[in-house]
């Protein structure tokens, strides 16, 4: 039903075809308000009142400490899903985001800690270092499929596993890990005081403070723009994503792309776990956050692949999640935040394509009366 | 044409939200099951303590480490008639400002005191107690949150694991036996070491298996039955009569093991003798006991009394903070022997170590 000009539905579900005027932004405030109708009747099956619910979560998420730590969460998030994004304008699926984040974070964390230099020159090599082994980690599934064709969904899905496992030997006393007297936790050596991120008071009327990397994370969002629209290689990569042959034919080295590609999504995913390394935690320990990477799709998805698209999806993901502390403490189940989470991403998604769909239809009627019209003319007055 | 393909999609839309709600409907489930929370009948005759609890992943109804602390509390709510007490339960993967978040909302609120469970919360809680100087926090598993309105609660685990090391040595008719541990972090292996030092003590060439489930920061390793029971498989099919397992609820794995397998188990945290699956019961001949309960219990009623000391209390063998369990008689004889290891490590004679050598 699609002519192919439009491009496949995964074009249009990973954000490569481009919807104009106001009907992109139609589609994620239906989305989002059908979700909402979708989380009110949850509330109303499980006994809990909907509007009650959702007031309670606006009003704790306007805190000044819930804002701050909402802009905390989202920058995170953030970072992880440009990493995965990279890899989605280029038909990547870097589903590997998450053991490349977690690797990188630790070993950073451990150089950080190992180390003693002038804490700006520290900060910088703490963050070369995890944009360097986060690169590199992807560059396998990078290598693994232009050598060997591997598909890059199902060597990063193991690749996650194996990061696992190298994590968890490399967190020994024996090796990078330094016990903690009294505790049953394990970690890095803390990076010392001279080599923290900076935090921002942004949020007036609270003491938590705002990451210092959420400077970081913005200005990767502003490269990432430039890169895909501003530069050669962000062209290619454009291309190569809606159609490899043609991509080839125009001579892009589509191997050479790949890898880059891949290298690029890496060195992203790499800073994922940098604003908790340098800002709060200073030290990979037991109980480091995971599973970062799999939000990341998520809100790639939600943010169809554009800078802004994402940022909006940060902030919306990371609002919820916040918002399912109050909802423990009120006594209602926290899974409705899941539920919700999910319901915005498939009704996203959906929305989206409905009204791609209606808007072909739309545009064939038109062309349709234009043609019925015309027949009298003669030919070339087409539209 | 258009509106047959919108039908379409909102039917497939729709059969989509039927499948979230049913998923909805059981988590609903699961938390109408919970106790009531909220105030009780007499506020007058109560403590007025509004106790607050946060409990590590799993939350309440985990069948062990998160049930054995509800016990305590539980328990306090009807001996100490406690006004109110509100639980709240961390999620997969989440940062510590969530968890300080979790514990600082509490506070807010007039939570006082604050049981935080398990040592994810270290940070937070030494965080959070220093906000709050006027309210009283307890941790578990923890030591190295330290403070004046600080309660750390630990438990020798290594002394309990020692003695069961021992009845699962006395047992095995094979000199071979197995430990399945949750996950591969320090706590769990503690375990280890004293289970290992206990059978060795018996018999120094007996076989020990051990093996974790998962890897930090793979957690799944504390509630996946499935791996569990392949793991036990392999010890038992490898020779093992014996299995002890630290593993959470990843434990029904390995009793389904050892009972398939013609082999005993050893339970861990609860009596689980008692809790476990009808099914498998007859296999568990002991349990370590990790008396999380009797902690909580003790905290509460502490505060209750107004007595409650900041630091560390330590839940060892002489102050039966762990033990073994003997329901269903299966280790009466060879009650003596244990009893007899047991008075040489209160006395000091046997030193168990707490990790590996």
């Amino acid at each position: 039903m699609s002519p192919s000009s439009t491009g496949g539905f995964l074009d249009r579900v990973l954000g490569r075809v481009k919807l104009g005027g106001w009907l992109a932004l139609a589609a994620p405030v239906l989305a989002i308000l059908f979700a909402a109708a979708i989380t009110a009747i949850v509330l109303l099956i499980t006994g809990n009142e909907p509007f009650a619910t959702f007031g309670l979560m606006v009003e704790y998420g306007f805190r000044p400490r819930t804002l701050a730590l909402t802009l905390n969460f989202a920058t995170t998030y953030y970072l992880a899903a440009l990493a995965v994004a990279i890899g989605f304008r280029m038909n990547l699926f870097n589903i590997g985001v998450d053991g490349q984040y977690r690797l990188a974070a630790l070993i950073a964390a451990a150089v950080g800690g190992a180390l003693v230099l002038p804490g700006p020159l520290q900060i910088a090599v703490v963050i070369l270092v995890a944009v360097v082994v986060g690169g590199l980690w992807a560059g396998i599934v990078g290598l693994l499929k232009v050598t060997r064709g591997v598909s890059e969904v199902i060597s990063s899905i193991m690749l996650n596993a194996v990061a696992t496992g190298v994590g968890a030997w490399l967190l020994t006393p024996e090796l990078l890990a330094v016990p903690v007297a009294g505790s049953n936790n394990i970690g890095t050596k803390p990076i010392p005081e001279a080599a923290h991120f900076p935090g921002i008071a942004l949020v007036p009327g609270t003491q938590t403070k705002v990451f210092g990397f959420i400077v970081i994370a913005a200005l990767m969002g502003i490269a990432y723009h430039v890169l895909l629209n501003r530069t050669v290689f962000g062209f290619n990569l454009r291309a190569t994503g809606r159609s490899e042959s043609a991509a080839v034919a125009s001579g892009v080295n589509v191997k050479k792309m790949v890898l880059v590609t891949m290298l690029l999504s890496g060195a992203v995913a790499g800073l994922i776990g940098m604003p908790q390394l340098l800002g709060a935690s200073y030290s990979y320990s037991l109980d480091f956050p995971t599973g970062l990477g799999f939000t990341g799709i998520a809100i790639a998805l939600l943010g169809r692949n554009h800078p802004v698209g994402i940022a909006v999806g940060a902030l919306l993901w990371s609002f919820l999640d916040n918002s399912a502390n109050i909802l423990d403490l009120e006594g209602i189940p926290t899974e409705i935040v899941i539920i919700m989470q999910g319901t915005i991403v498939l009704s996203v998604i959906v929305a989206y394509e409905l009204v791609h769909r209606y808007r072909i239809g739309a545009e064939q009627r038109r062309v349709g009366r234009e043609l019925a019209q015309n027949t009298a003319k003669p030919e070339g007055a087409a539209v | 044409m258009l509106r047959n393909r919108v039908g379409r999609l909102t039917a497939t839309v729709l059969a989509g939200a039927m499948v979230t709600l049913g998923v909805a409907a059981c988590g609903g489930d699961n938390s109408s099951a919970k106790p009531a929370e909220g105030g009780s009948e007499k506020p007058a005759e109560s403590t007025g303590a509004k106790v607050g609890l946060a409990y590590d992943i799993g939350g309440r109804g985990d069948q062990s480490f998160n049930d054995s602390a509800a016990a305590g509390l539980d328990k306090a709510k009807a001996e100490l008639k406690l006004p109110e007490a509100k639980e709240m339960t961390a999620s997969p993967g989440e940062t510590e400002a969530k968890k300080e978040e979790r514990l600082r909302l509490l506070a807010d609120q007039g939570f006082n005191p604050i049981l935080a469970v398990g040592f994810a919360y270290s940070g937070s809680v030494k965080k959070v107690a220093a906000e709050f100087p006027d309210v009283k926090f307890a941790i578990i598993d923890d030591a190295a949150a330290t403070g004046p309105n600080i309660s750390n609660l630990v438990f020798a685990e290594h002394e309990g694991s020692f003695l069961v090391g021992v009845a699962a040595a006395l047992k095995s008719k094979k000199k071979n036996i197995g430990f399945v541990g949750g996950v591969q972090v320090p706590l769990i292996e503690k375990f280890e070491a004293g289970f290992t030092a206990g059978a060795k003590a018996v018999n120094k060439d007996i076989k020990v298996q051990s093996k974790y489930l998962t890897q930090p920061p793979e957690f799944s390793g504390f509630n996946d039955p499935a791996k569990g029971k392949t793991v036990a498989e392999g010890m038992i099919d490898a020779g093992a009569d014996v299995v002890y397992h630290a593993a959470g609820g990843s434990g029904g794995g390995v009793f389904e093991a050892a009972k398939a397998g013609d082999a005993q188990a050893i339970g861990v945290d609860a009596d689980q003798a008692l809790t476990a699956d009808a099914g498998v019961k007859d296999v568990i001949m002991t349990s370590m006991l990790k008396k999380l309960d009797v902690a909580v219990f003790d905290f509460l009623k502490s505060y209750a009394g107004g007595t409650v000391k900041a630091g560390e209390t330590v839940y060892d063998l002489k102050v039966s903070g762990v033990d073994y369990s003997v329901t269903g008689g299966k280790v009466d004889d060879i009650k003596d022997k244990l009893e007899e290891y047991k008075k040489k490590i209160i006395s000091g004679e046997i030193k168990v170590p707490s990790t590996n050598p």
